[in-house]
């Protein structure tokens, strides 16, 4: 019993987090724990849970993406011109997805091939996926797209959506790629000791490069959930989204060290962040006090759990 | 052993390697046979790691030639080591302290169900038959290696290379941190790894240890082979004198 808290703390927290939410909020408004508010926050948290995924693999393996929001914004504007020059809707995806590949794989191989440090080589892309998408667009947005398209951002699958039917699919790819595939060990093997991994005869640069790779794709497939629901590519979507995805990863359980990291933990995190900004807005809490609430949450309960982590990390690190 | 019963397992010529300014090794030559355990000693800093660590395929020689087999290479990389049957326990272990026992003794080798889906449950349970083989105690197979007492995490590296055993098993002052207990079974099994026709490396600083495994010592001081002797040939004061440099044995 000891053992299963110690082992699963950062998920038994968050649920009693999430649990403690929705009772306080059931409470204040009636509205709160209704199936269309439920709803509305499953659709909401849809984007958030994929981006977040991503960047449970690249910092469990010791590394950060601070690129996914560019990524997003980028690859996005590449399925909207494609649609826009008539090309039909798998032909964008086609073009459009690989983008985000494409990202991945220059910040793994300028990472593991210049031995550079992912901050700045992905802080590079950052900058560059932004001011292609600003480029491309001159700034303004796409809009107008088919509706097979627009059925990708919104359309209904029985009681849910396509994003939350999604999100759900890559969640279980997910957690069966951490913790029953070689990738999700060596993932979390490269986070703990990279040379140890190396010694054991992996190739490293695949793994690590397959990773950016991973989380890449997952950007591009938000990306086009987010155009597809608005009906419009703006250049500056997904503005700090990474932010959020690197809170809702560590909250969930990893350290920024790397060596841990669980998916349910992320998914739980992204549902604790979606709830709370969806109950201060039933509570019409004016919308800056909302992001301030949520910084000092995300604070409070980063320096909580890397408190915990440095406490063990004496012995596990 | 009787010279005819060896076989000449791997050779180093003239291996160099300098970390900056430092040389490591200045022009190594070992000779390395099957079913013979061959020491390693010398001072703190002579080089021993460096050069073991050149044939596992940790790092890369400046120059030089390691022969194994006949086959000659200028370098190696670990999967190469591995695959020509080059097993070793690092002396800092290598192992990822922040997953559990048995998925460090399996690292780059896990078993796979349905050619996708890594076999935990046989990585348990070989991992605890070969635990109990070994007579290495743990508190769980479940533990994580951060977890374990320096002597348990020289067991888990020890154990992951008898596993996967192959044809040289390389130990770097594998019991350094262990108890004497542990200790005790580790040189038994080493010895008995010599006796089944492994080629075995030991480095330690313990000569005792090592006049009572091997069968031949290899003298490095300052990045050069003083001299590789018969232990029957040599006592552990002439040893020790070789190693500090008061003297020099002539071969
Ligand atoms: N990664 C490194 N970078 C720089 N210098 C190094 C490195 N590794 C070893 N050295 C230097 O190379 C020399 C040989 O080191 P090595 O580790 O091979 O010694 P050793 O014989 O194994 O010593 P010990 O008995 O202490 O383990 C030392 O002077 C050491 O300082
Ligand atoms: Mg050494």
């Amino acid at each position: 019993m000891k053992h299963f808290i110690e082992k699963y703390f950062s998920q038994l927290l968050l649920t009693a987090v999430l649990l403690i939410l929705v009772i306080v909020l059931s409470c204040k408004t009636p509205y709160f724990f209704t199936w269309a508010n439920c709803y509305n926050i499953l659709d909401q948290t849809s984007i958030d849970i994929i981006l977040a995924l991503g960047m449970a693999f690249v910092i469990s393996s010791g590394g950060i993406d601070l690129s996914i929001g560019s990524t997003m914004a980028f690859s996005g504007i590449v399925m909207a011109f494609a649609m826009k020059a008539g090309i039909p809707v798998w032909g964008s995806l086609a073009m459009g997805l690989p983008v985000g590949i494409l990202v991945g794989a220059c910040n793994g191989l300028l990472i593991t091939g210049l031995n550079l440090s992912p901050l700045v080589i992905t802080l590079g892309f950052m900058s560059i996926g932004r001011g292609m998408a600003l480029i491309l667009t001159k700034s303004s947005p796409i809009f107008g797209f088919p509706n097979t398209f627009k059925f990708l951002g919104s359309g209904h699958i029985g009681p849910i959506n396509f994003p939350i039917l999604l999100a759900a699919i890559l969640v279980v790819i997910s957690w069966v790629l951490l913790n029953m595939t070689k990738w999700g060990y060596y993932a979390l093997a490269l986070g703990g000791n990279d040379e140890a991994v190396r010694r054991a005869g992996v190739s490293v640069w695949q793994y690590r490069t397959s990773i950016y790779i991973f989380c890449g794709l997952l950007a591009a497939i938000a990306g086009m959930i987010t155009i597809a629901r608005l009906n419009s590519a703006d250049p500056l979507a997904g503005w700090m989204v990474e932010t959020d995805a690197i809170a809702a990863v560590v909250l969930g359980g990893a350290s920024l060290n790397g060596g841990k990291g669980s998916i349910a933990g992320t998914v739980l995190a992204c549902l604790v962040l979606g709830t709370l900004d969806n109950g201060l807005i039933l509570l019409a809490i004016p919308s800056y006090y909302q992001k301030l609430l949520c910084g000092i949450v995300i604070i409070l309960a980063l320096v909580f759990t890397e408190l915990r982590n440095r406490k063990e990390s004496i012995s596990v690190s | 052993m009787a010279e005819a019963e060896k076989k000449l397992f791997l050779q180093v010529r003239n291996l160099k390697k300098s970390y900056g300014h430092v040389e490591a090794l200045r022009g190594v030559d070992l000779d390395v046979y099957t079913g013979e355990i061959l020491a390693v000693v010398g001072d703190n800093g002579a080089g021993k790691s460096t050069l073991i660590k050149s044939l596992a395929g940790a790092l890369v020689p400046d120059s030089g030639k390691i022969i194994v087999e006949g086959q000659t290479y200028e370098q190696l990389n670990p999967r190469q080591a591995l695959d020509l049957g080059i097993s070793t326990v690092y002396q800092d272990l290598s192992l990822v302290n922040c997953r559990d026992i048995a998925t460090n003794v399996f690292l780059g080798r896990e078993p796979l169900k349905y050619r996708l889906f890594i076999d935990k449950k046989k990585m348990v349970q070989d991992s605890i038959a070969l635990f109990n083989q070994l007579k290495i105690h743990i508190p769980s197979i479940h533990a994580l290696v951060g977890r374990l007492s320096g002597g348990q995490r020289q067991g888990v590296a020890v154990a992951r290379a008898i596993k996967f055993g192959g044809k040289l098993l390389i130990f770097d002052e594998p019991t350094a941190a262990m108890g004497i207990q542990e200790t005790a079974a580790t040189l038994s099994l080493i010895k008995s790894l010599g006796k089944q026709g492994y080629a075995v490396i030991i480095i330690s600083h313990n000569l005792h240890q090592v006049f009572s495994l091997a069968q031949r010592i290899c003298i490095i001081r300052q990045g050069l082979v003083v001299d590789t002797v018969s232990t029957a040939d040599i006592t552990p004061n002439q040893v020790v004198s070789m190693i500090t440099g008061a003297a020099q044995v002539p071969s």
